[in-house]
């Protein structure tokens, strides 16, 4: 099995997984283990969705002092329950001179690629369906797929509204990964890994006591144009110009009805869940608790971790920053978004890049770096007689 | 057994995608078959154990070249009757340029295969940097071994960058750019006032 395999760990359930591998041999515990670690994070996460649309209506709701959902269930607790019944009862609609194939594929695409960067994401220490060491350049590939998604629906539609939607998609996407890429770059330094569960471990008392990039001078700028390139890349108010009503009716969603919107929905609200994960994974220390206090990582007087706990907390406050700024902050203007991405974060990003690389060398940050960082003692070793440390 | 299932799939589902991006008729069609090709390209070099390869190739081929290349083409306006007919003339061509690379591929692997490369092993598997991570193992071989090429082939991507701008750039003094600054710091008392205009008098703009 090559690496991309190798360093295994179900959510936690090494053991479970350890016993399976004994009594019916590797390759089809392998695939158990893994298709259950699959069901362990998408049906949670559909759950999250549903509940996260909800939320974003009350917060919404709340902000333009009006009442929210409030008939279905408790506090209208199970309004996106309802919303989805009612979008499965509904009749599929194809335009006649849609293509087909394509029409029906697109909304696929955008809900499938929603899911699949979950699959690197830390839960808990250890906690991660696929622990690969190129993680976060997986999320980026990932994230740049979610752009065919809305291509796709606004050719295959043969609509006017659609086609201008996906043309300002396709634009808007490919000039904010770039700066996101160089914003990485920053974070990856500093880490000295790609696997997203050591770039959290990186992250412990990185200053004075505080687990997080988010509390050094360097990278807190990172951080904050991150946030709102993870705006423009989910393609979140105030960057919503792809389905801007004012201008495009739904934008690439115009034709698009019962299931295949539905589908549109959710991965328009699982990917805004993602890019808070990565927000807190990446700048704020994921699992880890806030402090680098030895009582916050327990439940106190038991050994179970609070892992999840923190990451949710965390999660759930980027999302409560996101619905805050869809309801407070005007559309942005599409020359300004470009302006914005091009003139501003690209060379601001790129400028980081540089000066955090010779903060790092000026530090020798790799040579007194806890050695524990490091994927293999080689690695090291090679940076200590490489002559980069004298 | 896993491993080699999903070599199969990736492979049969590279050269059908490949086919199907030559045979289909709609150049969109044909541009999403090539990015199904790429992606199980990717997938095979998983395979292989270069993992920093296939996102590369995800990141840059798909994500990037691939977008770029659909919006192009969505945006053509193509006849398709016109495109079909110069495929008796141009087979001819065709011919000569797929026996071309054959050839280099049947070259390559004899190579390969005598030992006259040491690229991987014989049966396909790349070569394991022992104790090193894909990224490190290319990291150090191209800022140390290969620091020139790798700088030059830089430079020369720069100056095609800047090459392509100048091309493409040109001067307009008919069209009113935007200065976002100054739309930024107008305030409302810039930019209204109160006028009480008599009646049946209008307004000086």
């Amino acid at each position: 099995m090559t690496s991309f395999f190798q360093d295994f760990y179900l959510l936690g359930w090494v053991h479970q997984w350890q016993l399976l591998h004994v009594t019916m041999g590797y390759a089809p515990a392998w695939a158990l283990a893994t298709i259950a670690g699959i069901l362990l994070i998408a049906f949670p996460l559909m759950l999250g969705v549903a509940m996260i649309i909800y939320a974003d209506r009350k917060i919404w709701a709340a902000m333009a002092l009006r009442k929210g959902p409030n008939v279905v269930g408790p506090f209208g607790l199970l309004q996106s329950f309802a919303d989805g019944l009612k979008v499965f009862l509904q009749e599929t609609i194809i335009p006649s001179a849609a293509n087909k194939a394509l029409f029906l594929i697109a909304p696929i695409v955008t809900f499938t690629v929603a899911l699949l960067a979950w699959a690197v994401i830390p839960f808990n220490s250890g906690a991660i369906l696929a622990d690969i060491n190129v993680g976060l350049l997986y999320v980026l590939a990932i994230s740049s797929l979610g752009v065919y998604g809305t291509v796709m629906a606004g050719w295959a539609s043969n609509s006017k509204y659609p086609f201008f939607s996906a043309m300002r998609a396709s634009a808007q996407m490919i000039s904010y990964e770039v700066s996101i890429g160089f914003i990485l770059i920053c974070v990856v330094l500093w880490a000295g890994t790609f696997n997203l569960d050591g770039i959290v471990q990186a992250q412990k008392s990185h200053v004075w006591i505080i687990n997080g990039f988010v509390a050094n001078p360097l990278l807190f700028p990172m951080w904050v144009m991150f946030l709102i390139s993870g705006m423009a890349e989910t393609g979140r108010a105030p960057f919503d110009l792809t389905e801007a009503e004012s201008e495009l009716v739904a934008g690439y969603q115009t034709e698009y009805s019962s299931m295949s919107f539905a589908l549109y929905w959710l991965g328009e609200y699982a990917n805004v869940l993602l890019m808070c994960a990565l927000n807190a994974t990446l700048f704020w220390g994921g699992y880890l608790p806030p402090l680098d206090l030895p009582f916050l990582y327990f439940i106190p007087g038991t050994m179970i971790s609070l892992g999840f706990f923190w990451l949710f907390l965390k999660i759930l406050f980027f999302f409560f920053i996101f619905s805050w700024v869809k309801a407070t902050v005007p559309r942005y203007r599409y020359d300004q978004l470009m302006r914005l991405g091009w003139k501003v974060f690209l060379p601001l990003s790129l400028f980081f890049v540089f000066l955090v690389s010779g903060y790092l060398m000026a530090t020798h940050h790799f040579c007194d770096a806890d050695q524990t960082l490091y994927s293999d003692a080689g690695q090291y070793a090679r940076m200590q007689s490489s002559g980069v440390c004298k | 057994m896993i491993q080699a299932f999903a070599f199969y799939l990736f492979a049969v589902l590279v050269i059908a995608s490949g086919a199907f991006c030559i045979l289909a008729r709609n150049p969109v069609h044909s541009v999403l078959w090539l990015i199904v090709a790429f992606f199980n390209a990717a997938g095979l070099m998983v395979l292989v154990g270069a993992e920093f390869i296939a996102m590369l190739l995800v990141i840059v081929y798909v994500g990037a070249v691939a977008v770029l290349f659909l919006f192009v083409v969505m945006m053509l306006d193509i006849d398709f009757a016109e495109l079909r007919a110069g495929f008796v003339r141009n087979f001819p061509l065709g011919i000569a340029l797929a026996l071309v690379l054959v050839s280099e591929l049947v070259l390559g692997l004899g190579a390969l295969k005598v030992g006259g490369l040491k690229l991987g092993a014989s049966d396909g598997s790349a070569m394991t940097a022992t104790g090193q991570s894909n990224i490190e193992a290319i990291g150090a071989l191209l800022y140390s071994r290969y620091l020139f090429v790798f700088e030059a082939s830089g430079m020369i991507l720069l100056v095609a960058m800047i090459g392509a701008i100048v091309l493409t750039h040109r001067q307009r003094s008919d069209t009113r750019g935007q200065n976002i600054s100054r739309q930024v710091a107008r305030r409302p008392d810039e930019a209204t006032r109160n006028e009480r205009p008599e009646v049946g008098q209008g307004i000086q703009l």
